[in-house]
């Protein structure tokens, strides 16, 4: 026992060393599944780093949780209506559109230094220059002009008409006062050097509710308030977000208390949060909030057969997707129709949708020439058997799931499916992008409220060589009559006129099948029950930007 | 022996250079490239944007001409930026590497401490009963995968009992690091365990079995003597060379466990720097592995010398 002892208090002082495990008060632990890699707002996009970021900064403008489009950095949000939304002419001839922004006057960075016109044209200077890195130069390349008003004030003319003429929620406003410097000295390596990575606990790097305290890259990033935010003060003295990649090893630190919520954004998935939910349910709040990631079957229009658009038809009436959503996914995960979520303003109901009807599966089949049955697969008359193969990322333990309940479906109808799947770098990085599936590829598309689908439905959007393999079409549809809907949708500013087309689309898509439908897979947020104010949103803007909404209830 | 230390440290550059080359051909062999993951996050990228892209990463250059390129400002003391991080490499795998080390470490030398003292107990009796529970440790320990093991361990001593953190690195402070790094060495070394214990077992069981021994028991020298004094320093040798070796599987056995125990350790790194198309962190990272693996192996080559005065370096 004399040994012992010593053991024992070394073991108490251990104990008594280590931090509290579970947030204390005023504190609350995120568990998220990935890292963010670089912090700079514009260079790159991961859903962690807009998470992240949705603490410590806010975009000019951004989809509310009720998707409308609200503006977040600026005093009001340009429209024709408001008369800071003008149309005006360009030098070229064309029509373009000027939109007016006051940057909210309490704006500041965390250093104190106000949030100015200068940031913004600053950043402008970033975007347009094509060594800096940043990602999405289509934003920038559809500015013609930035002209500065005053320290806050600014008008910005965009290069077309279009609907989206006053969504700026990709442009990252910069910090000139620390990033001018690094960017001016050399502009090549400025995706190297930006303080947003080199330096990124300065507090000048953020305006938002939060700062960046101190971070373990890739493993934990601790906030604390920002006492230069100009919006509601946040109710936590401190948000911790750890990463921990492997789901099994995030339950298990959820429920030994070392982090007090699953982020629904990058947390479970599905299919492991229905059993955690059946389980540990009373213990938390588990919110399941469908979103714009679209579970979909590309089928390859250049193969024969499936440019019949009867077998396209048939394959989707003979596959029960709610039985299969209720069986795999307790049904959190709602069956798709078409490319439109349900959630969105411009979705239709008005659309053809396809049943689980076996009859009709056969009826089209046998229209189609497909009339032979022999040991249980279709032929034609010359012959030919009714098989596909299906393509999907290997090791995505939902999608084989899908896939083999899908295989005995069809298998049902009389049409055989083969299953050759490939890791994800291989299906997406060539496979799917080169167009060499044979047949079915299945995979997911991610979108925003009222994406225009361009890049997968249009004909020049097919990707080839002569383009670089650039566009999403990677099945080859291409239907006259969508390539020009699809053209006016962009530019049509009036929202009723807009949902008439955008009904027509989806009429166009769900009559002609370019892609089969399965279903729209939903966010899984792992909550404490003491914790209120959280509302997914479904969409890519993520919760924690409204994080001051976030409170402790009594007792909690 | 400083002639030796001179001709491993060539033979090591050589070996480092040739694996720069292969693994950089065998990177830009993998399907995808940044600029397409870059694409399939942006659908609103260009033909014209992709280009550009590839320009600023030097994509678009036969993969030779980019190698030696990396090859000339490497030897210059750059390695270049890891384009997942944005920061240079060395800046990323540094403490990382140090991280695992200290993870490895612990667990490589606390399996030894363990596997030694049961390996030579199963030897000195074998098919005896200790012999059997030894055995059926070990196989055990073989048998159960490191995942199965970290989340066992996690439900048991953070979730049932809340003894111990279920994952991170600690707030700093050695008591803090500590009392995170408990579960991780423990699955590490429970994983370990199991196949150092039967080298130890078979080396010293081959190694009593020598006319020596029989010698030395002749001449009424005790057990302890005989075991400790004469037989473990022969058997010494085959378990030095499995151990240097087994110190790098360790690596690939730390990647599972820093994913299950959220440890910042190469084995993650690397593995997100592949999938993450970072070529020059992964390439960094492996060639740092493969360092560690000489240096486990130069080591072992000492300790011969060390173990048996019959070897000499030349």
């Amino acid at each position: 026992m004399r040994r012992l002892l010593p053991l024992l208090l070394a073991w108490a002082l251990f104990c008594c060393s280590a931090p509290a495990l579970a947030g204390g008060a005023g504190s609350l632990t995120i568990g998220i599944t990935q890292a963010p890699s670089t912090l700079h707002p514009n260079i790159d996009s991961m859903l962690a780093k807009s998470y992240l970021l949705g603490f410590l900064r806010r975009p000019l403008t951004q989809y509310d949780q009720d998707w409308k489009l609200v503006n977040m950095l600026a005093e009001t949000l340009p429209t024709f209506d408001n008369g800071l939304a003008e149309k005006v002419e360009l030098d070229n001839g064309d029509e373009g559109i000027r939109t007016t922004w006051t940057i909210h006057p309490q704006a500041a960075w965390g250093d104190g230094t106000p949030v100015t016109t200068e940031d913004v044209v600053f950043t402008y200077d970033v975007g347009s220059t094509p060594q800096s890195g940043v990602a999405t130069t289509e934003l920038y390349k559809r500015i013609v002009e930035i002209e500065v008003v005053d320290e806050k004030t600014f008008r910005v003319t965009g290069d077309r008409i279009t609907f989206s003429y006053n969504s700026f929620g990709d442009f990252g406003l910069l910090p000139a006062q620390i990033e001018r410097p690094v960017f001016e000295a050399d502009p090549a390596s400025y995706r190297n050097r930006t303080a947003f990575d080199n330096d990124p606990t300065n507090p000048g790097l953020h305006y938002g509710p939060y700062r960046l305290a101190s971070l373990d890259r890739g493993s934990s990033y601790t906030l604390e308030p920002n006492p230069t935010w100009y919006g509601p003060e946040p109710a936590f003295d401190r948000i911790v977000l750890r990463v921990i990649e492997d789901t099994a090893a995030l339950q298990a630190n959820l429920l030994s208390g070392a982090i007090d919520m699953i982020s629904g954004e990058l947390g479970l998935t599905a299919d492991q949060a229905v059993p955690f939910a059946e389980g540990r349910g009373k213990a938390y709040n588990i919110l399941f909030q469908p979103g714009l990631i679209y579970e979909h079957i590309d089928l390859m229009l250049d193969n024969p057969v499936l440019q019949d658009r009867r077998v396209r038809q048939a394959l989707l009436h003979a596959i029960d997707r709610e039985l299969l959503v209720e069986q795999l996914f307790a049904g959190t995960q709602p069956v798709a129709h078409s490319s439109v979520s349900p959630l969105d303003r411009m979705h239709s109901e008005d659309i053809p949708t396809y049943d689980h009807d076996p009859a009709k599966a056969a009826a089209l089949l046998e229209e189609a020439g497909w009339t032979e049955i022999k040991d249980g697969i279709r032929h034609n008359a010359a012959g030919e058997e009714l098989s596909f193969e299906i393509m999907t990322t290997a090791g995505n333990r939902n999608r084989e799931l899908v896939q083999q309940v899908l295989q005995s479906m069809w298998r049902e109808a009389g049409i055989e499916i083969v299953i050759r799947n490939q890791p994800p770098r291989v299906l997406f990085g060539e496979t799917v992008r080169k167009r060499e599936y044979e047949a079915l590829a299945m995979y997911a598309w991610i979108s925003a409220p009222e994406s225009v689908p361009y890049s997968t439905l249009h004909s020049t959007q097919i990707p080839s060589a002569e383009n670089g393999w650039s566009g999403q079409n990677s099945n080859g549809y291409a239907n006259p009559e969508m390539d020009a809907l699809l053209e006016r949708l962009e530019r049509e500013l009036d929202p009723a006129e807009r949902k008439g087309l955008w009904r027509e689309l989806q009429r166009i898509y769900a009559t002609d099948l370019p892609v089969l439908p399965l279903y729209w897979r939903s966010d899984a947020y792992v909550l404490p029950n003491w914790l209120k104010g959280v509302r997914p949103t479904g969409h890519l803007g993520p919760s924690s930007l409204w994080v001051e909404e976030w409170t402790r209830a009594e007792g909690g | 022996m400083g002639r030796y230390l001179l001709r491993r440290a060539s033979e090591s550059l050589l070996v480092l250079f040739i694996m720069s080359f292969v693994i950089y051909g065998l990177l830009g062999l993998m399907p995808g490239d940044p600029v397409e993951m870059m694409v399939q996050a942006n659908p609103n990228l260009t033909a014209g944007d992709i280009q550009q892209l590839r320009e600023i990463h030097g994509i678009d250059r036969p993969i030779l001409e980019r190698y030696l390129a990396w090859l000339g400002s490497a030897l210059s003391g750059d390695l270049g930026y890891s384009r997942l991080f944005a920061v240079p490499v060395e800046e990323v795998l540094l403490p990382r590497l140090g991280n695992t080390l200290l993870l490895m470490g612990a667990a490589f030398v606390l399996a030894f401490a363990i596997a030694l003292p049961a390996g030579i107990a199963a030897a000195r009796r074998p098919w005896s009963a200790v012999d059997g529970l030894v055995n059926l440790t070990a196989f055990a320990g073989i048998s159960v995968p490191p995942f199965w093991l970290a989340i066992l361990l996690i439900i048991l001593f953070s979730v049932s009992l809340g003894w111990l953190p279920a994952g991170g690195m600690g707030q700093g402070g050695l008591g803090s690091t500590l009392l995170y790094m408990v579960l991780p060495v423990a699955t590490l070394c429970l994983a370990a365990v199991g196949s150092h214990i039967r080298f130890v077992r078979a080396a010293m069981m081959e190694a009593l079995r020598q006319d020596h021994i029989r010698t030395a028991r002749a001449k009424g020298l005790s057990e302890r003597q005989v075991v400790y004094g004469h037989a473990l320093g022969n058997a010494m040798i085959p378990i030095v060379t499995i151990l240097a070796l087994d110190f790098g599987t360790l690596f690939s056995g730390a990647l599972i466990t820093e994913t299950m125990f959220g440890w910042l350790g190469m084995g993650k790194t690397i593995y997100d720097a592949i999938m993450g198309n970072d070529y020059n962190l992964a390439l960094v990272g492996l060639l740092l592995a493969t360092i560690v693996v000489l240096l486990a192996n130069l080591l072992a080559d000492l300790a011969y010398g060390w173990l048996d005065p019959r070897v000499s370096y030349r």
